[in-house]
């Protein structure tokens, strides 16, 4: 166990090295970071000064060596746009974000693990065929265009009048299809101070409207993957043996269902599952866009129209080492779960 | 006795009548006056890189500046000066106007306005990167008395009173000497932090309540604003960045937010129609060109190959179709209300003309070019960048166009990495003859001549006009001198001017933003006036 961590922290380490040194050598494709810096009247002498200053003129190695020196002590430089440390940026705004992709995977949990079992079980019934066409589309309706109709439906709300108005029935089909609006569009509102740069919209009832719009639409990714994945290995539980030998032994179909054969099923949804977290994390650039979520991935795009390069560097980093510590806790709940796989994959 | 008793009780009655009368008004009262605190919600694109106003030369910067200063004197909506911390101001001779202050001013740290704030806000002015350039004419700056200073140019300088718009006085005592970390309060730092880009002093109608650089900003009305005259009745001001233009809008439409800009011109007509909206729109003064460069091109030497180009490009149809009626066609640099602006001038679309001229240089069988554009600079700019091209096409010039996100593209254009390359462009100073100095005029490294004249256009006949017109105090004169450059550059076909980009606001409406909007797009927000909702 201590040796599979031990063996994970140098994964980790590893794949920050690699990351920055990618980030580094892409960091002249970016942009000018003075650019953004300076107004249009000011002088190139001045700029040249401000470069020199930064030290953009040094050489590829000379730079990345001052930047890993610094690294190594926790001091991933200061970020051009922010003018603060890049590591307290960054702190600021992945609150904001894990709450998001909490809020996105309770949903997930939530909605897909009945939803894929009630199909697989029954999977001529209407409802069944209702949510897999409904997954087919969720599946192929890009992020942003499900937030901007969930904003225009939820937030601002449309009024269809195709039904007669001056009938009682045609009223009150129109007001069925015609949404109030009302829902917050944009940021988190006024989050609630934890600790430190933590601060919550889990705790209370206005701060989670805030959290609705943008954690749907984030799911709205992920929820119909899951719902077929869900759906497709329960299936195939049913049809193995053991489930057939509990069913001849005349247990209940409700314990086989959900004791003996979810289990199962959740395995593969496991694994799948903590890859797409952190994939769930990257998304959240496209949401948080559209939303104003005041996150890390709003802030990845805005550093990148900046040029910041060291808040660019570190955001990556950070992400890489999210997905090695999503990867290792999956690891981990997968030998808890399933006993005959070992950790460090040494059993002889 | 049973009487007095009970004449008592009675008194007594109506004393707790009054005194819970008496408490439940002045609760109404108290709530009234709560309800009554106006607070504006609103929406820009990005919110100001910091608060130290001297850090950027930029809008937003100005933006803030407006909000948490005053300026000495600042344009009204027909392009002329009024007071606001200066009060008046005479030229006493060539090169010296003595101006005098607004007495009774206080800063939001309670100290009191007087000449040495003007003098030492200079005095930084000329030491900050962004802003030294166009402050460079002035020589020295004194203070006579208490609310009178002395700005000494080094040559006869007509823009001075335009320069005044920039000088946002600060609290020189609230600047002086050392922060917590030993910096020095008044330092300057594009990269970093200091004390001046987190604190702010300044004498304006709104102070600083809280910031969270990218995420909001609260404002407060300064209680002590001088100008007791000013109609604004907004309390608290909630500004947040919405970079996402849908997202901008959706805020406006649903309400979350009072005030919007800019509106993209996508959303124009459902921000128009919409009946919990209203929609302001004006004649900008950012003018969107193609340079054509002669170093790199040899046909674009011929001035005949040049006025074919403008003549092939429809700046009309663009405007309108493109642009959706969001523009205005532009045959030259100066838009309405500047010197140099001249009424004739009109886009010259004429298909058949451009291919004689083509004719006429010898390339009646087109060339090959290279063409860039960024893609999330201007209002539909790569479009428009697509639309020259294909005109260009029909007097068989082969454009190879390619767009780029503005973080990288200056770095090309830099480079002058392509024969054609679009940029738009602001006269920070207001003024006509910004444009010839930073776009057209002789290319000279030393100087900063022409540091943005990716056309290498060169016509030094101009620059001595030019110079001459920068000395020039009689403003009727020099406005002559300003068009005649206007009309050489036309003449010549120096540029491919396209359209002056329109300004557009959004609001709700119980806020009535009309009246403090300008062609500069600095809202004068200390006089915005809300209606009851």
């Amino acid at each position: 166990m201590i040796a599979f961590l031990v063996k994970r922290l140098f994964h980790a380490l590893l794949v920050m090295f690699v990351i920055s040194i990618i980030a580094f050598a892409i960091q002249d494709n970016l942009g000018d970071p003075i650019q953004q810096m300076v107004g249009q009247s000011v002088p190139e002498s001045e700029r040249a000064e401000l470069r020199e200053e930064l030290g953009l003129n040094d050489p590829f190695l000379v730079q990345y060596a001052r930047f890993a020196i610094n690294a190594a002590q926790f001091d991933f430089g200061y970020s051009y746009v922010f003018n603060e440390p890049t590591t307290k940026v960054v702190a600021r705004h992945l609150p904001a974000t894990l709450e998001l992709v909490a809020a996105a995977t309770f949903l997930i949990i939530v909605l897909s693990v009945p939803i894929g079992v009630y199909s697989a079980i029954k999977p001529r019934a209407w409802i069944s065929r209702f949510f897999m066409g409904i997954s087919i589309v969720g599946i192929s309706i890009p992020v942003f265009l499900t937030a901007i109709m969930l904003i225009q439906l939820f937030a601002i709300g449309v009024s269809w009048t195709p039904f007669p108005v001056d009938t009682g029935w045609g009223n009150w089909l129109n007001d069925v299809i015609s949404t109030e609006g009302g829902m917050p569009a944009y940021g988190r509102g006024d989050p609630v101070a934890v600790f430190g740069t933590w601060e919550t919209n889990f705790a209370s009832l206005e701060g989670l409207t805030y959290l609705v719009l943008p954690a749907v639409s984030l799911a709205s990714i992920m929820l119909p993957l899951f719902i077929r994945l869900i759906r497709a290995e329960m299936l195939e539980v049913m049809q193995s043996d053991y489930v057939k030998f509990a069913r001849a032994k005349g247990i209940s179909m409700r314990r086989i269902y959900f004791l003996h054969a979810l289990k199962n099923t959740m395995l593969p949804v496991i694994t799948v599952g903590g890859v797409q977290i952190g994939t769930l994390v990257a998304y959240t650039i496209l949401t948080e866009t559209v939303f104003q979520w005041p996150g890390m991935g709003l802030m990845f795009l805005d550093a990148i129209e900046r040029s910041d390069i060291p808040l660019i560097v570190t955001y990556l980093m950070i992400v890489g080492l999210i997905f090695v510590i999503t990867n290792t806790i999956v690891d981990l709940i997968y030998g808890l779960v399933n006993p005959t796989v070992k950790l460090a994959g040494k059993s002889a | 006795m049973a009487q007095h008793t009970s004449r008592t009780s009675t008194l007594k009655k109506t004393l707790i009548a009054s005194a819970v009368a008496a408490t439940f008004v002045s609760t109404a009262l108290v709530s009234t006056a709560a309800q009554a605190e106006n607070t504006l919600r609103m929406a820009y694109d990005a919110d100001p890189v910091s608060l130290d106003i001297h850090e950027q030369l930029s809008g937003g910067i100005l933006q803030l500046s407006h909000m948490t200063h005053d300026p000495l004197v600042r344009w009204n909506d027909s392009l002329e000066f009024e007071p606001r911390l200066a009060t008046g101001w005479e030229q006493v001779d060539d090169t010296t106007m003595r101006m005098s202050l607004r007495e009774g001013v206080e800063f939001h740290s309670g100290n009191a306005f007087s000449a040495d704030d003007v003098v030492w806000t200079i005095e930084r002015l000329k030491r900050s990167p962004d802003f030294k350039a166009i402050f460079d004419p002035i020589e020295s700056v004194t203070a006579v008395d208490d609310y009178t200073v002395e700005i000494t140019t080094k040559k006869p300088y007509p823009l001075l009173l335009n320069l005044a718009t920039y000088v946002f006085p600060m609290d020189s005592a609230f600047y002086s000497g050392d922060a917590e970390d030993g910096d020095p309060k008044d330092e300057i730092v594009k990269n970093g932090n200091s004390f001046a880009s987190r604190n702010v002093s300044g004498t304006g109608p709104y102070t600083v309540a809280n910031r969270q650089q990218g995420v909001r900003t609260e404002f407060e009305r300064n209680p002590n604003y001088w100008d007791t005259e000013s109609p604004g009745n907004v309390d608290n001001i909630i500004l947040t960045p919405i970079s996402e233009n849908a997202t901008r809008v959706a805020a406006l439409l649903s309400g979350d937010v009072d005030f919007i800009a800019p509106v993209p011109p996508n959303d124009l007509e459902r921000v128009r129609e919409s009946e919990d909206a209203k929609l302001v729109t004006m004649s900008g003064t950012r003018i969107i060109f193609f340079h054509m460069n002669q170093n790199r091109v040899e046909a674009f030497q011929d001035p005949r190959v040049r006025q074919a180009f403008a003549y092939a490009v429809n700046q009309e149809g663009i405007a309108d179709r493109l642009m959706k009626g969001f523009a205005t066609p532009a045959a030259q640099f100066s838009p309405e209300g500047y010197a140099g602006h001249v009424e004739d001038l009109e886009p010259r679309y004429d298909l058949e003309r451009a291919q004689t001229l083509m004719a006429e240089a010898g390339y009646a069988d087109g060339f090959d070019i290279t063409m860039m554009a960024p893609n999330n600079r201007y209002v539909n700019d790569a479009q428009i960048a697509q639309a020259v091209a294909a005109m260009l096409a029909r007097i068989n010039v082969n454009v190879d166009l390619s767009t780029l996100p503005k973080a990288q593209y200056w770095g090309e254009y830099d480079n002058r990495a392509a024969d054609m390359m679009l940029i738009g462009w602001h006269a920070d100073t207001e003024d006509s003859a910004n444009f010839h100095e930073y776009l057209t005029a002789c290319v000279d490294l030393d100087t900063g001549a022409g540091q943005y004249n990716a056309g290498n256009y060169c016509n030094p006949e101009l620059d001595a006009l030019v110079a001459e017109a920068n000395v020039e105090v009689d403003l009727a004169k020099r406005a002559a001198m300003l068009q005649e450059v206007e009309q050489t550059l036309y003449d010549e076909a120096a540029i491919l001017p396209l359209h002056w980009q329109d300004l557009a606001w959004a609001s709700a409406n119980h806020v009535n933003i009309k009246p403090v909007l300008n062609v500069m797009n600095f809202p004068y927000l200390g006089d915005l006036v809300m209606d009851a909702e």
